[in-house]
């Protein structure tokens, strides 16, 4: 009874105890729900246009935010140093695209996949040889982030909102505004959502895959670059930056890895989800950490029942 | 320029192949030394039954056989006097030569009318042009606007199959190769799209490579047609030839001949040789 208790009305009756701390938790779950979300729409891109896994999404944010504080380092302004990193994402996305997918065209996926473990690789490799394995900072300040915070007093209670964090989140927002709007309403964005569909038809009408892959794998870089720049100032800049792809594999799993929404809802769902947890439940029952596994666990759930994840694209089948 | 005047010999094809070999994944023959032409404003049908090597030969010309694997390896094939084979797809659709695939292939979770605007892909003049150009398809097509905001694949095989020609026409294409426009639709829908091939053919100025299993309709339509099997052509002619011949009649148009029941006694035909001319 105790231990029902504990698990269906106490952490409700803490939430609604307190709603200043509530809506604490829910803004901070809703700030990592985004960056989720962002490198999950990175992942889905490049899937919906090649079906290839990208394995590289996550050494992508660490290389772009590494460039970026390497080159103010180097003594860059800031101001200056953002757009050449984007210059160079996008050398890096032609180059992929020239050494890596164009002679495997038409390979297997896995041997793509497995390609795109190359691209990891060297990507560790490269960003060590030329900026150094050490942590660093990101250069928040300089780029014009605020990061102050704004302190709230909801229903009497306590609530502060960081700066940089609401930042991130209007960063984001228009971010992936511009990018529905993109895929949308453009022609190369038609023509990529047309290559997800039938990538001999695209091939047929004369839709160029080269172009394509470099544009996808350049948008996939502008958005590793925002992530880098968000997650940066709030953990540094190093290789264990990676890992935070990895939170992106059960946003994938949730929202399909074909659905631009599924990535924005999903993403956003887990944030919250695994902060809820953690806070109500897994703190006062499991002893906290839950938020390193919550995810994976909702996901396998959810892939029982839907296996082509919540938001996958229909199969259209005619017969 | 006066569409009704007979063409004459010199007038250069738009589209000659030359003795083309194709193999598939370096071992598997299937073209063995095939060689045709499609006159400017022609329309040509290219006939024979399944695995004859129909696809395989319009796959060549639009080089979309790279993504199968397949290669030409001996022969050539000349668009308006150019060899094409070491263009990319995408070049050739900007040149004016484009497929219509086997099975619509249309962009299932695309509308009809983003699936109309991907044929434009290739298209630089300008979005007042193409804008003119989905008109036009629409006056084609009228059932496709009507539907022109539904997910093409919920559309039905028709409607798909006339998305598809829609797409190829947005690209402005000289020459379109129409892989078995015919294949799952009723003779009413087959006999509609066959119309809307032959005006666009008449008002457009486009010339057809159209491969065909439905020999009777196809015949109708094109005005010359050659006959493949097992990637070698057997028999070519004007269509109305064609359509009277005993052998064509008997094995494609099921019209029953006196006395020959086996391929045996059409072996006349290989010796003709066309490949080593």
């Amino acid at each position: 009874m105790d231990f029902l208790n504990s698990i269906l009305i106490k952490p409700f009756a803490d939430m609604f105890g307190a709603p200043d701390f509530l809506m604490q938790v829910l803004w901070e779950g809703l700030v990592s729900g985004v960056l989720y979300a962002l490198i999950a729409l990175g992942f889905v891109l490049i899937y919906k246009s090649s079906r290839i896994f990208n394995f590289a999404q996550g050494i992508m944010v660490v290389f772009a935010a590494l460039t970026l504080v390497g080159l103010h380092e180097k003594g860059v302004p800031a101001w200056l140093a953002l757009p050449l990193t984007l210059g160079v994402m996008y050398l890096l996305a032609m180059s992929i695209e020239r050494v890596v997918l164009r002679p495997l065209v038409n390979q297997p996926d896995i041997i793509l996949f497995m390609a795109t473990i190359g691209i990891t690789l060297f990507l560790i490799g490269f960003g060590e040889i030329i900026f150094g394995g050490e942590n660093k900072v990101m250069i928040t300040e300089q780029l014009g982030i605020p990061t102050g915070s704004w302190e709230f007093e909801p229903f009497g209670g306590f609530l502060s909102i960081e700066q940089r964090d609401v930042t991130a989140v209007v960063g984001a927002v228009l971010l992936v505004a511009a990018l529905l709007l993109f895929l949308n309403k453009s022609k190369m964005g038609r023509a990529i959502r047309a290559l997800g569909d039938d990538h001999q038809a695209a091939l047929s009408v004369g839709i160029s895959l080269s172009t394509i892959w470099v544009v996808v794998w350049f948008i996939a870089g502008v958005i590793a670059l925002a992530t880098g720049i968000v997650w940066g100032s709030r953990a540094g800049v190093s290789f264990a930056l990676e890992v935070i792809a990895y939170k992106a594999l059960p946003v994938l799993m949730l929202g399909g890895l074909e659905s631009v929404l599924g990535a924005i809802v999903g993403g956003l769902a887990i944030g919250i989800l695994e902060k809820l947890f953690e806070i109500y439940w897994g703190q006062p029952i499991l002893g906290g950490n839950t938020e390193t596994w919550f995810a994976f666990v909702l996901a396998l759930i959810v892939l029982l029942f839907r296996p082509q994840g919540l938001f996958g694209e229909r199969i259209i089948e005619r017969v | 320029m006066s569409n009704a005047a007979p063409m004459a010999e010199t007038v250069q094809p738009i589209l000659s192949i030359n003795n083309i070999e194709v193999i598939y994944d370096h071992v598997i023959l299937v073209l063995k030394g095939v060689s045709l032409t499609v006159p400017q404003g022609g329309i040509t049908a290219l006939l024979g039954a399944n695995g004859a090597g129909k696809t395989t030969t319009l796959k060549a010309i639009s080089n979309l056989l790279q993504a199968e694997r397949g290669a030409v390896t001996k022969g050539n094939i000349l668009f308006e006097g150019n060899e094409i084979q070491s263009l990319s797809p995408n070049e050739l659709v900007r040149r004016g030569c484009i497929q219509v695939m086997e099975g619509r292939h249309c962009f299932g979770h695309l509308s009809v009318e983003d699936n109309l605007m991907t044929g434009a892909f290739t298209r630089r003049d300008g979005a007042s042009a193409i804008r003119q150009d989905l008109d036009m398809v629409y006056e084609y097509f009228p059932r496709l606007k009507v539907r022109r905001t539904s997910q093409a694949g919920y559309t039905s095989g028709g409607e798909q199959q006339m998305t598809a020609i829609g797409r190829a026409l947005m690209s402005r294409p000289k020459m379109i190769l129409l892989d078995e426009p015919s294949m799952g639709l009723a003779p009413q829908l087959v006999e509609e799209i066959f119309e809307i091939v032959r005006k666009l053919n008449e008002e457009q100025g486009v010339s057809f490579l159209l491969a065909e299993q439905n020999t009777n309709v196809a015949l109708r339509y094109a005005k010359y047609g050659y006959i493949l099997e097992s990637g070698r052509i057997v028999l070519d002619g004007e269509a109305h030839a064609l359509r009277e011949n005993e052998d064509v009649k008997e094995f494609y148009l099921g019209i029953g001949g006196e006395g020959r029941r086996s391929f045996k006694d059409v072996k006349h035909y290989k010796r003709r040789k066309r490949w080593l001319a």
